[in-house]
């Protein structure tokens, strides 16, 4: 690492810029559409699409730590947390809770 | 399951109060504390300063970024590698925002005034924005987003702190955990959303694309599956609504 101003020009730079530039362009191209328009709806297809891809992402391919974590533990634990949210009246608590719950439990049973 | 909190009646600042009752009692306040703890340990792992760290969470607000940031700024990476998979991974910023905006702008609304609830703008922010903002009068809708947003923001930023110095007594098994608590909540909340057959198709679709397009090498991998399973569901959603229609 380096010292000084160098990690937060990197911040400024690298992080806050790459991130941010989304947020705003979604300002200019949002801001002009009607609420009901099907254009709209497509967004929402879109941006809900993009999520499912983001979980499938870190699921299949994990950064860091979760990635020493086998792949069938990683499975069970999305498959696992899923099913408790359907079971357990569509409650988002209890599918995360389950969820977490199958995967430390395979960590435990099959190392991490 | 929590319900959620009794709409407010009055000012704008009632509304604001109704953003952070909302963001408290959200399964995302659990999901934002873990995953902050867990980015506050990395960042430490890593030799970010604690105060690094925490302006991390106040300016970026994606948590797969900042990840991204913090492991890929060390010696003998390319940084301008680092900012294109920081980007890439920020794309989902766009759809959510372009949804979020005809829902909270007014008669004149200047983009100034929209920057703020903009930068609120993650995943966690953005599915409990779409479930309670259009039961608001739109007049309320900015105030509510910003209370929601900077109550998850400023958790999230304490949690960064709180991780880093937490650091080496967290268990080995915590950073996994925290790294797993993202996919499950993004998971869980988008389905609990999905009303539409729309939102469902495109979950759907994208659980499905997503992987076959992230091992077939495709760059921009998660951008093509939000575009190409969005349209197919949108298209799905057209072909049903002409045949209700029809009969």
């Amino acid at each position: 690492m380096t010292f000084g101003m160098e990690p937060y020009l990197a911040l400024i730079l690298l992080g806050f810029l790459p991130s941010e530039i989304w947020r705003w362009l979604g300002i200019v191209l949002g801001r002009g559409l009607d609420e009901q328009s099907e254009i709209i709806l497509w967004v929402r297809g879109v941006a809900t699409a993009l999520i499912a891809a983001v979980v499938a992402r870190i699921v299949l391919i994990p950064p860091g730590a979760l990635a020493s974590v086998p792949l069938s533990v990683r499975l069970a634990a999305i498959c696992g947390g899923f099913l408790a949210f359907l079971l357990i009246r569509r409650s988002a608590f209890a599918g995360v809770l389950a969820g977490e719950a199958v995967l430390i439990a395979g960590i435990l049973a099959f190392g991490g | 399951m929590s319900e959620p909190p009794t709409a407010p009646t009055g000012t704008a600042f009632s509304a604001f109060l109704f953003g952070t009752r909302t963001a408290a009692t959200s399964v995302f306040a659990l999901v934002i504390i873990f995953t902050y703890v867990g980015f506050g340990a990395l960042a430490h792992d890593y030799g970010f300063s604690v105060g690094w760290a925490m302006l991390s969470t106040v300016l970026q607000w994606a948590g797969p970024a900042q990840v991204i940031l913090v492991t890929g700024l060390g010696p003998g990476t390319v940084l301008i590698e680092t900012a294109v998979a920081v980007g890439l991974s920020s794309v989902r910023f766009l759809p959510i925002v372009v949804a979020l905006m005809p829902l909270v702008k007014r008669e004149g609304s200047r983009p100034w005034q929209l920057l703020v609830p903009a930068h609120f703008m993650a995943i966690s922010v953005w599915v409990e924005a779409m479930r309670h903002a259009p039961g608001l009068p739109r007049q309320y809708r900015i105030p509510f987003c910003n209370g929601l947003g900077l109550t998850l923001l400023i958790m999230g930023t304490l949690a960064t702190g709180l991780g880093y110095y937490l650091q080496s007594a967290l268990p080995a098994i915590f950073g996994a955990a925290a790294m797993f608590i993202t996919p499950i909540s993004f998971l869980v909340s988008t389905a609990r959303n999905a009303r539409l057959l729309l939102e469902k198709a495109a979950l759907g679709f994208g659980l499905i694309l997503g992987p076959v397009l992230a091992f077939s090498q495709v760059q921009f991998d998660l951008l093509w599956t939000g575009i190409i399973g969005g349209t197919l569901a949108y298209v799905l959603h057209r072909v049903r609504r002409a045949r209700n229609a029809a009969t």
